[in-house]
């Protein structure tokens, strides 16, 4: 991105205006949270789940199981309406948290069907060493074979363009019906197995193994087939399995100290105490939460490799934000020409015209427009002897060889040296002009021809709109933002500056950036970056949160741990966003599980010994009916509020951009003081609600 | 001094000890003292010791077990041959095996659980050699687990922790064995006794009868006792005895000696990790809990007996059963928190005579598992352990992993602080259960119903948090107790140090991540909140049940609470 014609990073239909969160599409068609089939699916699920291989995996869950069979015998033991209740209750609490989770998974589930339709058995054409085609079945084609596509079929698997150029509709997986195109070389040379060719012949050369085709690893990711618990959801697991371990004695020394008080104590109301006390709640929702977080990013169009990746997002301290396309609008339009040397306007402006004629930049086309606006200057036939130089990032110049005249368009420096080379002298002028541009941050582009500098056209770098408050809110969040620019340090400075980024890197290198990314780190910090290039897969895969655009070569979406479908690094900060809401929805129903127990007490504590203490009465402060009536309205209350709170686990707690004090500070309201008070009310609520029905 | 002006002056006193013994305590233990030089030096040659060569946290703890190991075997051994000792001039012979191996288990765990009288049973040799050293040296083991662990949050990268032998020997010579000996002379000067002559008969001729006044070397063992949240006296009737605690002044330097390092060791955390706000954090924490429990506990007894009221006895002087009249109700009151929620357990009253909700307010003091101050070393270390918790699920609620002083809180530190944090209630709660349902353990308590059940708690949970007071009904001189309560005070520290030392451990080898505006914030008002949220949550759901059939029963069957 040294010059103009660096490259377009975008496919120019999806980026120009594209607004920062949109409606879901592609792989994440919009499905309701409670869409009917996955809802059906899930119920169903639910009961499968029971297999003790599932459930041990859950230390809380499979303590409620236990609990529930030792009920169960109880119940058929010494059998009444009481004991048959709570055991039903206790039953019900490990089917909601079954069919929490597998509600979470089923959105998963029903991704993964659709896109298993598009790995139907496809017929690929091979070709031989020798160069003649054969019919082959896809799932045989191993890495490094080579296959023909042409208009109409399908891309038998992964792979990058050897030969050829075509437009290919990625709608499958993308969902964004305009074809994009692809080619040999360069950047955007990968294609993905299942997308259709539309026009053209292109060879193949396959880079994914059988079976993990990036197809194969969505369908794993989204069904949650691979899932591994990250380290904080282990992290949480252990700190419930603890809370579980530190009630149990607590429960069943009951047992003990009611019979010295000469006290009988019921086993049936143990273990509803016992379930009542372990974090039933978060340990319930657990897995829906992590599966529902996955979930969000592939609403987004966002898949993550891992669910490391996601929790590390909402660790990220340092962003690394690529300026074109993520800050600006990312093409750079021509605004003036500034004419040194006493050459024209005009001349420069028909130069810089002629130059661009086989420039098919966005940048290019906008000098084009805009010699046609200032001066009528139109395109013309150049006629058989001409020659066009291409952009490469050692010349950072292009330009046309026409007739016997050389013109060189490019970064300033580039162009005084070919200037230079040519035998001529840079005016003293030019210096000026460049820097008064470049410190407006925009881009100078000296434009000469021979030996002789015309003069600069500016290019000017649009921020996008809304762009500057997201930093903010970044800010505030103790996130820092440098955007990464190949733009000279002046002009990094003055769009860093109207971007309200914190830092900037300018004249940016693969090295640089790569270096970037390892002195953030060693100073204890998680960075998190975008890239698409081949030469952006090391600091992908050096960056903590790696995001790489669809459009990326293969060796950048293997390296990053995240792809972006819609290829729009601004989702950078929505994927941050995303993992902070992540933990802390954990955070909020851990505290809101563990604050539930105090009013489980005041509710089966008196229960237990009221009729051994009579005085133990004063407990009940919420006056409910009587202690077999209380227990249930407990055991009721905590079977429900999984129930409840299965919408929040899949959709997150609501998260605004603040301070940390100011986030926790609410949080600790919400979750803390209302899980404090919340079962007080709902269980004397159900109390009432079970005299108002005679039960008890 | 009226109850206010004792409070007044204990905050002044205090204060002052927390910014300038807490910053002394950082110099010392990051080696910046060396008045003692050659003698420190001279110690290291003797044990063979290099003082430059760190251990990791398996080697600290190694060092330690083994140490405490052979003080628990050395302090066996002086009571079962004290007979044939010197020092011994009531001829006292060896004090029974079972006895022995609680009342060693006991000072080597800091606990100073008495089953026993001292001024019948020890002799001098004993309490010397065997009780007051250790009461010298546990605390300062306690201290060095509490700055190890601290060095883990300091130090980054690392893979030691600091060398123990070094660490005790430190925390000894510039602290411990200075500051007792100072205060020591003071409480000679008040007229505590300090004598190694035998106990004096005295012939009441006015009466007729005889009686024999115990002396011993008891106003020295006073100042450590105090000093190194010991508790155990040399005497039987404790701190309530006018020879261990003869006036008023040596009762309120009593309160300040117990309450100065647990409370002083914050700020040297702080200081440590270099921020003396994280130390204040803490230290706001324990005293914002600390000052509850003496109010409450100070207006229970304030109130009155309601078995006394129920009697129709007007009491002005509050709940005077069991109190020493030179202190009075609510100034016993302030001692029994100071020492139930330091793991100290000296008493200057009879604390099985508190009220119902008194007694609740000492016993739920060590229930929460001594952290406010809590003991020695003990206190910090184990407070720690409950804000790694507390940042952890604070931590997630801001929607970062959790971090504590740059720290990443993962799955290795939850699994330590869980199990440091379970051990207590799960052994006083198991071990309880166990002595109501035997007889060996039913035949304990002098009173029946849940009074005799709030002894036998009390009793176990006084164990298991190293605390060492008694509700007195209990006779704990028996096989049973006194195995069941070694059992308990054993696992009761060692079992909470080892995971704090490997937490030090684990913690050193991280490097820190930078703190921003994002960063969970580990020093303000809200954190000392979910810290002490986090205490009482944990202490209060898992002993609700236990506390409920004994101090709550009874004090509700007087139809009252307050």
């Amino acid at each position: 991105m040294t010059d103009t014609q660096a490259r377009d990073p975008q496919p120019p239909s999806t980026e120009l205006s594209q607004p920062i969160a949109r409606e879901p599409r592609g792989v994440a068609q919009a499905r309701s949270l409670f869409d009917r089939a996955i809802l059906r699916q899930a119920i169903i699920e639910a009961f499968k789940k029971f297999d003790p291989r599932v459930q041990i995996k859950n230390p809380v869950m499979f303590v409620v199981l236990i609990g529930t069979v030792v009920s169960l015998i109880e119940a058929i033991v010494h059998p009444g309406l009481f004991a048959w209740s709570i055991t039903a209750w206790l039953f019900g609490t490990v089917v909601f948290a079954n069919f929490a989770e597998a509600m979470a998974e089923g959105r998963g589930k029903a991704q993964a069907d659709t896109l298993r339709k598009m790995r139907a058995e496809t017929e690929a054409r091979r070709l031989d060493p020798q160069g003649t085609e054969e019919r082959v079945p896809a799932s045989s084609l191993t890495k490094g074979d080579l296959v023909v596509c042409e208009a109409g079929d399908l891309i038998p698997s992964d792979g990058d363009i050897i030969e050829g150029i075509a437009s290919v509709d990625e709608s499958a997986i993308t969902g964004e019906s305009a074809p994009v195109i692809r080619e040999s070389g360069g950047d955007r040379s990968a294609v993905t197995g299942g997308t259709k060719v539309l026009s053209d012949r292109i060879v193949v050369k396959i880079t994914a193994e059988r079976g993990n085709t990036f197809i194969d690893r969505m369908i794993s990711l989204v069904e949650g087939a691979s899932r591994q618990k990250t380290p904080n959801e282990i992290a949480l697991t252990i700190l419930l399995a603890v809370l579980t371990i530190v009630f149990l004695p607590v429960v069943v020394v009951l047992e003990p100290f009611g019979h010295y008080a000469g006290a009988g104590v019921s086993v049936v109301v143990l273990v509803a105490l016992l379930v009542c006390l372990i974090p039933t709640t978060i340990g319930a929702l657990l897995s829906a939460i992590g599966i529902a977080g996955m979930d969000r990013l592939v609403q987004r169009n966002v898949l993550a490799m891992s669910g490391r990746a996601v929790e590390a997002a909402g660790d990220v301290q340092t962003l690394l934000l690529d300026k074109t396309g993520t800050i600006t609008l990312g093409n750079r339009m021509a605004s003036a020409f500034y004419p040194v040397g006493g050459h024209s306007e005009e001349e420069l402006a028909a130069a810089a015209q002629l130059s661009s004629l086989a420039d098919e930049t966005p940048e290019g086309r906008s000098i084009v427009v805009l010699a046609k606006e200032r001066f009528n200057i139109r395109e013309r036939d150049l006629g058989p002897d001409h020659t066009f130089v291409p952009f490469t990032a050692q010349t950072r110049m292009s330009g046309l060889d026409v007739d016997h005249r050389q013109i060189r368009k490019g970064a300033a420096e580039a162009v005084k040296r070919w200037v230079a080379e040519q035998g001529g002298t840079p005016p003293s002028e030019l210096d000026a002009i460049v820097e008064r541009v470049a410190r407006a941050g925009s881009t100078p582009l000296a434009v000469a021809e021979g030996g002789d500098v015309l003069g600069v056209v500016e290019l000017k770098d649009v921020v996008k709109q809304g762009i500057r408050e997201r930093f903010d809110a970044m800010r505030q969040m103790g996130i820092r933002t440098v955007m990464i620019t190949g733009d000279n340090p002046l002009t990094a400075a003055a769009i860093a500056e109207e971007a309200g980024v914190d830092d900037y890197l300018a004249e940016a290198t693969p090295e640089a950036k790569m270096a970037l990314i390892r002195s953030e780190q060693e100073g204890g910090k998680l960075v998190a970056m975008t890239g698409d290039g081949t030469n952006d897969a090391p600091a992908l895969a050096q960056a903590d949160v790696g995001v790489a655009m669809n459009t990326g070569t293969t060796a950048a979406k293997e390296a990053g741990n995240m792809v972006d479908l819609d290829s729009n690094p601004t989702k950078l900060i929505d994927i941050v966003e995303i993992g902070k809401q992540l933990l802390i929805t954990r955070g909020a129903l851990t505290t809101f599980s563990i604050s539930n127990d105090v009013a489980k007490y005041f509710a089966i504590i008196p229960a237990l010994f009221v009729t051994t203490y009579p005085q133990l009465h004063a407990l009940n402060i919420m006056r409910l009916h009587s202690p077999q009536s209380a227990v249930l309205s407990a055991v009721i209350f905590n079977a429900l509020v999984i129930i409840a709170l299965i919408p929040l686990a899949l959709r997150g707690v609501r998260f605004k951009a603040a301070s940390s004090s100011a986030i926790l500070r609410r949080n600790v309201l919400i979750y803390g003081i209302g899980g404090l008070i919340t079962p007080f009310i709902f269980i004397k609520a159900i109390d009432l609600i079970l005299v108002a029905l005679h039960w008890y | 001094m009226g109850f206010f002006w004792t409070i007044v002056a204990l905050v002044v006193v205090l204060g002052l000890s927390w910014r300038y013994l807490g910053s002394y305590l950082a110099a010392v233990f990051d080696g910046r003292v060396h008045f003692l030089g050659p003698i420190e030096r001279g110690i290291y040659r003797v044990v063979g010791v290099d003082p430059d060569r760190e251990q990791s946290w398996q080697r600290y703890a190694a060092s330690l077990v083994v140490f405490s190991a052979i003080s628990i075997a050395l302090t066996y051994l002086i009571f079962r041959i004290q007979g044939s000792l010197p020092l011994n001039p009531q001829h006292l012979g060896a004090v029974p095996p079972a006895l022995s191996f609680n009342t060693a288990s006991s000072f080597v765990t800091n606990t100073n659980w008495q089953n026993y009288a001292g001024e019948t049973t020890m002799s001098y040799f004993s309490q010397i050699a065997a009780l007051t050293t250790q009461q010298f040296v546990t605390p300062a083991v306690g201290i060095a687990v509490a700055i190890a662990l601290v060095r883990g949050f300091s130090r980054h990268g690392a893979s030691t922790i600091g060398n123990f032998w070094v660490d005790i020997t430190r925390c000894l010579l510039y602290v411990l064995i200075p500051i007792a000996f100072c205060f020591g002379i003071i409480f000679v000067a008040q007229g505590g006794v300090q004598t190694l002559a035998g106990p004096v008969t005295i012939h009441d001729h006015l009466n007729g009868v005889s009686q024999t006044i115990p002396r011993g070397p008891i106003a020295f063992m006073e100042a450590i006792k105090q000093l190194g949240t010991n508790g155990g006296g040399f005497l039987n009737a404790n701190s309530a005895a006018p020879f261990e605690n003869p006036t008023g002044l040596t009762n309120f330097l009593s309160i300040y000696l117990v309450l100065v390092l647990p409370f002083s060791l914050t700020y040297t955390f702080g200081k440590m990790v270099n921020s003396v706000r994280h130390g204040a954090a803490l230290l706001a924490a324990m005293v914002i809990i600390f000052g509850c429990w003496v109010g409450y506990t100070s207006y229970a007894e304030h109130q009155g007996n309601p078995a006394v009221a129920a009697a129709g006895v007007h009491q002005s002087t509050g709940n005077t059963e069991g109190k020493e009249v030179r202190f009075g109700d609510t100034s016993s009151a302030l001692f029994g928190v100071a020492s139930t929620s330091t793991s100290t357990g000296s008493a200057d009253a009879s604390y099985d005579s508190f009220t119902p909700i008194g007694g609740m307010g000492l016993m739920s003091g060590m229930m929460l598992g001594e952290v406010t101050p809590g003991g020695d070393g003990s206190g910090l270390y184990t407070i720690l352990v409950f804000a790694i918790v507390a940042v952890f699920i604070g931590g997630l609620m801001i929607g970062r992993t959790p971090e504590f002083l740059g720290k990443k809180i993962q799955a290795r530190e939850i699994k330590l602080a869980g199990l440091a944090s379970l051990v207590m209630p799960l052994t006083v709660l198991v071990l309880t259960a166990i002595a109501v349902s035997l007889h060996a353990g039913r035949a304990g308590p002098l009173n029946a119903g849940p009074h005799g059940f709030s002894e036998i708690l009390y009793a176990l949970t006084s164990q298991g948090n190293n605390n060492g007071s008694a509700f007195g009904g209990l006779s704990g001189n028996t096989a049973f107790y006194n195995i069941v309560g070694a059992i308990d005070m054993l696992v009761g520290r060692f079992a909470i140090i080892i995971p704090a030392l490997a937490l030090g451990g684990a913690l050193a080898q991280k490097q820190p991540v930078p703190a921003s505006v994002g960063t969970f914030r580990t020093d303000t008002p809200m954190f000392v909140g979910l810290t002490i949220g986090v205490i009482l949550i944990i202490g209060g759901l898992t002993f609700f049940p236990a506390v409920s059939l004994g101090p709550i029963v009874e004090q509700l069957s007087h139809h009252r609470f307050f």
